[in-house]
């Protein structure tokens, strides 16, 4: 319980902190690298709280693909150099004491609903979905995720079909002077258009056009 | 303190969402840490999913946590690739120079 305890404010201070820095920090790239410090220890603590499967698969997809694709757009931009202007122009920083008002706001509110937080004992009666002791994380997700939410599976997976489909269009540019081949010219060339046969006076020499 | 509850996870799902929430008010950089303000806000939503899901023996949670790391990835894919176009048309994503709605 003890190791419990230390794991938890271990990884969680890592968390706030790398958060707050992903947040301040000067330069984007820094960021990015903050926000795979912060998914690293988040799912350290979703492992460590007995949600393995989540944990491993947030490790895969947040630290091996968006954080990757996070860093990929910030370098193909070149906004490392922008740097961060925290508080520059006088007239465009009106907002911020409202958005750190808003804030706090939000922040006490959460913390208020924390605190006074209880839950009716027969609130969840649904035994199916129950956490079983004999299988392991991954076997009962697996089983519940293929019976009871197929559907839902099915739809996040036609979402993830149609993002796709949709940063290839968007970010698709036709550029000029790319040579390609085009197999409907090279097939529907005629022998007119190819070849001319040139009456040549003899000592004369030829142009060519080209 | 020592006896880690619900609570614990549930305060730093609020740290984490309320930072998220202030990434996004002050940011006077580039819309690049909008979106990874947005990302930290969808993973304080998963911490609290996964920790009501532990602590109260019941496996959906995790289920939907499941389906939000889904959209979150497709979000992400489709706002950089927003991004870059608009990039590559407007020549900055500094959060000031755009206001072409005027709003």
């Amino acid at each position: 319980m003890i190791a419990h305890a230390i794991f938890f404010y271990v990884f969680s201070l890592i968390a706030i902190i790398s958060a707050i820095m992903v947040t301040v920090s000067k330069n984007t790239v820094h960021s990015v690298f903050f926000l795979i410090l912060d998914f690293i220890s988040i799912s350290c603590l979703f492992i460590m709280i007995g949600a393995e499967f989540l944990g491993m698969i947030m490790l895969i997809v947040y630290v091996g693909a968006v954080a990757v694709l996070f860093l990929f757009v910030v370098m193909m931009l070149n906004v490392a150099q922008q740097k961060n202007q925290w508080l520059l122009s006088e007239a465009s920083s009106g907002h911020i004491p409202i958005g750190l008002i808003i804030s706090a706001l939000i922040f006490f509110e959460l913390i208020i609903v924390i605190g006074g937080w209880k839950y009716k004992p027969d609130l969840f009666n649904s035994d199916n979905l129950d956490i079983s002791n004999e299988l392991s994380n991954t076997h009962s997700l697996g089983q519940i995720l293929y019976t009871d939410y197929i559907h839902i599976f099915q739809i996040s997976g036609m979402i993830l079909l149609i993002a796709m489909i949709g940063a290839i269009v968007l970010t698709f540019r036709q550029r000029e002077g790319v040579k390609k081949q085009s197999y409907i010219k090279q097939i529907s060339r005629e022998r007119s258009e190819g070849v001319e046969v040139l009456d040549v006076p003899s000592n004369k020499g030829v142009k060519i056009d080209d | 303190m020592i006896e880690i509850g619900l609570g614990h996870y549930l305060t730093l799902g609020a740290v984490i969402f309320t930072i998220g929430i202030v990434g996004i008010f002050l940011n006077r950089k580039n819309i690049i840490v909008i979106l990874m303000s947005i990302e930290l806000i969808l993973l304080a939503v998963n911490i609290n999913l996964v920790s009501f899901s532990i602590y109260l023996n019941d496996l959906s949670g995790q289920v939907f946590t499941l389906f939000i790391l889904t959209v979150a990835a497709a979000e992400a894919a489709i706002g950089l690739a927003i991004i870059v176009v608009y990039y590559r048309n407007a020549g900055t994503i500094r959060v000031e120079e755009i206001d072409n709605l005027k709003g």
